[in-house]
């Protein structure tokens, strides 16, 4: 599917444009003058050690932080690229509970975790109006089993599901409205290696599936090489080194990025 | 403490307390709020709630609000889970025949101002009443949005899916809307507002009432409204819709089908009796002629409900 989109560059629009974006705490820097593009379909991994600023990039994308500087362009279905740090709170709110999505690394704070998995699931449906019990357990359900859980456990509560499963859940939860864009921070954090394997090969099956574009924020370099098609390296703030992923990790140029991937166990 | 003052004479005397114990500044006030709170129906307005001579969770909210509409010339009906002689309504009651020297009824077609806690009437109300009702936990949204910041906004951006998860969670669980009480309604098609812990037997009195609905919570410091002849829609799925109860009982004592029973214990063989919520329309009923089952054996009834039907045939 990618492949076969690369040959017609000139006409793609890019998804979400960011330029020269800029988050200061006070004197420290969060993150200093980024700027990327990220096409409909394509996973972005941005990859760089503690306080290198992929989170604060992360919070200023999604809309949860103010950047001081910069722009945050987004391909919006209704009314095409716009700035989103432009839009009212409303419309942002809006935007984040249907076309895009937020997966956080504890899936206790994306899930309620005293509503079943079920309605979990049915949050999104019915906070776009969807008012059918049947169809939207139907959907759950649906979305259950693409995440490979139980059906048994539809009405369980997450707090009595393993971290692995959790986590899962927490991703049916956000895909069941057919996102275009989902902000991943460090989603196999926190998991063992056979769950995290087994976790990536399911997020990239449902990427590929429904052609959502993904920034996935991660200090782990096999998640990165795995997922993503290119690669942001942070480094105190700045972006060190940017390209396709096998590049970056294969060749990489800057000496950050050489101890970073020489690192790696 | 001032003594019943309801002729002329008794204003004449310097009295401990103001006309219906809160001061003319702290009545402006609220009803300032009360006024906002008509033009946007369903919209919870803070207010400074005041101390008053009762717990929290007794009707502060409630007890404010008719202290800040109420007239020499109005005439107050209390009622508690619809029944005039409970602790609440009778203190409650007692309270503002003390402080305002009105005239109190238990007859709900002859009050104009009429302050509940957990039920409406039976008796449909008439334009020109005010219905004051005592709210616990004013927010629907707390149960599964415990930020009351976040709540303010899910509330001024109309983002109520939150509330339909709740109602899932109930289908769920218990393969129907198990919610019996304060039941989530949709105000004038904007504001998700909850109707107090009445029944939700008592939702569909609430839409399109010709009384106005005045809401007040004394310690969460909200007051909301329902403006006459509003529309108001219980939630509900299309595929589960909203229904009240119903019993297969009718009321032991008047026979009545059509009104809210509760069921009473009668002896330790596991007799039940149901009666009537609202007493004064099962005493008007009776008083009519309409009897029963269980009035064949008026023993029972008087031992069950003595001060009911005392209080029943002093009032006429």
């Amino acid at each position: 599917m990618r492949a076969a989109a690369q040959f017609q560059p000139a006409r793609r629009q890019p998804l979400l444009s960011v330029r020269q974006l800029t988050k200061m705490y006070g004197k420290t820097v969060g993150c200093r003058d980024l700027s990327f593009d990220l096409f409909p379909g394509e996973i972005i991994a941005i990859v760089g050690e503690s306080g290198s600023g992929k989170s604060t990039l992360l919070s200023c994308l999604s809309g949860r932080l103010m950047p001081d500087q910069g722009s945050v362009i987004y391909d919006l279905n209704h009314k095409g690229p716009t700035d989103i740090l432009t839009l009212s709170e409303p419309e942002r709110r809006k935007l984040m509970r249907t076309d895009w999505g937020l997966v956080h690394q504890n899936p206790r704070d994306g899930l309620r975790m005293e509503v079943t998995a079920g309605g979990n699931i049915g949050e999104r449906p019915m906070a776009v109006g969807a008012r059918h019990y049947g169809r939207i357990r139907e959907e759950a359900q649906d979305w259950l089993a693409k995440v490979e859980i139980d059906l048994l456990r539809t009405d369980h509560r997450p707090k009595t599901f393993s971290g692995g499963m959790q986590q899962r859940l927490q991703i049916a939860r956000i895909l069941v409205t057919k996102p275009r864009l989902v902000f991943m921070d460090e989603p196999t954090g926190g998991l063992d290696v056979s769950v995290q394997a087994r976790l990536l090969d399911l997020l990239r099956c449902l990427v590929m599936n429904i052609g959502v574009a993904v920034v996935i924020v991660t200090h782990d370099l096999s998640v990165a090489r795995l997922l993503a098609d290119r690669i942001i390296v942070m480094w105190r703030g700045n972006m060190v080194e940017t390209g396709l992923a096998d590049q970056v990790l294969d060749d990489p140029h800057h000496p950050y990025t050489q101890l970073l991937v020489s690192s790696v166990l | 403490m001032t003594g019943p003052h309801g002729n002329a004479a008794g204003r004449s005397f310097r009295q401990p307390y103001n006309f219906a114990y809160l001061d003319e500044q702290s009545k402006r006030m609220i009803r300032r709020c009360i006024l906002k709170s008509m033009a946007v129906p369903g919209l919870q307005v803070p207010f400074g709630s005041r101390e008053m001579p009762l717990a929290y969770g007794w009707g502060t909210g409630g007890i404010q609000v008719t202290a800040s509409v109420i007239g020499p010339n109005d005439t107050l009906k209390v009622i508690d889970q619809g029944a005039d002689d409970a602790t609440n309504a009778v203190s409650i009651r007692r309270f503002f025949k003390r402080v305002a020297g009105i005239a109190t009824t238990e007859i709900t077609e002859a009050a104009t101002i009429i302050q509940t806690r957990h039920r409406v009437p039976e008796t449909p109300l008439k334009e020109g009443q005010i219905i004051v009702y005592q709210v616990p936990s004013p927010e629907p949204l707390r149960r599964l949005e415990p930020r009351d910041s976040e709540t303010r906004k899910m509330h001024a951006y109309a983002e109520y899916g939150l509330m339909s998860v709740e109602l899932y969670e109930d289908i769920a669980r218990f393969g129907h809307i198990a919610t019996t009480n304060s039941y989530p309604v949709m105000t004038n098609g904007r504001y998700l507002m909850s109707p107090s812990p009445i029944p939700k037997f008592d939702n569909p009195k609430i839409a399109n009432n010709p009384a106005i609905q005045l809401f007040g919570a004394g310690r969460e410091k909200r007051i909301y409204a329902v403006p006459p002849y509003t529309q108001v829609q219980s939630l509900d799925f299309e595929d589960h819709p909203f229904r009240v109860q119903r019993w297969r009982q009718c009321c032991s004592l008047c026979g009545a089908t059509d009104s809210y029973l509760d069921e009473i214990v009668m002896s330790d063989k596991g007799r039940r009796m149901f009666v009537c919520s609202d007493t004064d329309y099962c005493t008007t009923r009776r008083d009519h002629g309409h009897l029963g089952p269980d009035r064949g054996d008026p023993a029972d009834i008087e031992l069950l409900l003595p001060s009911k039907i005392a209080t029943g045939s002093e009032s006429r």
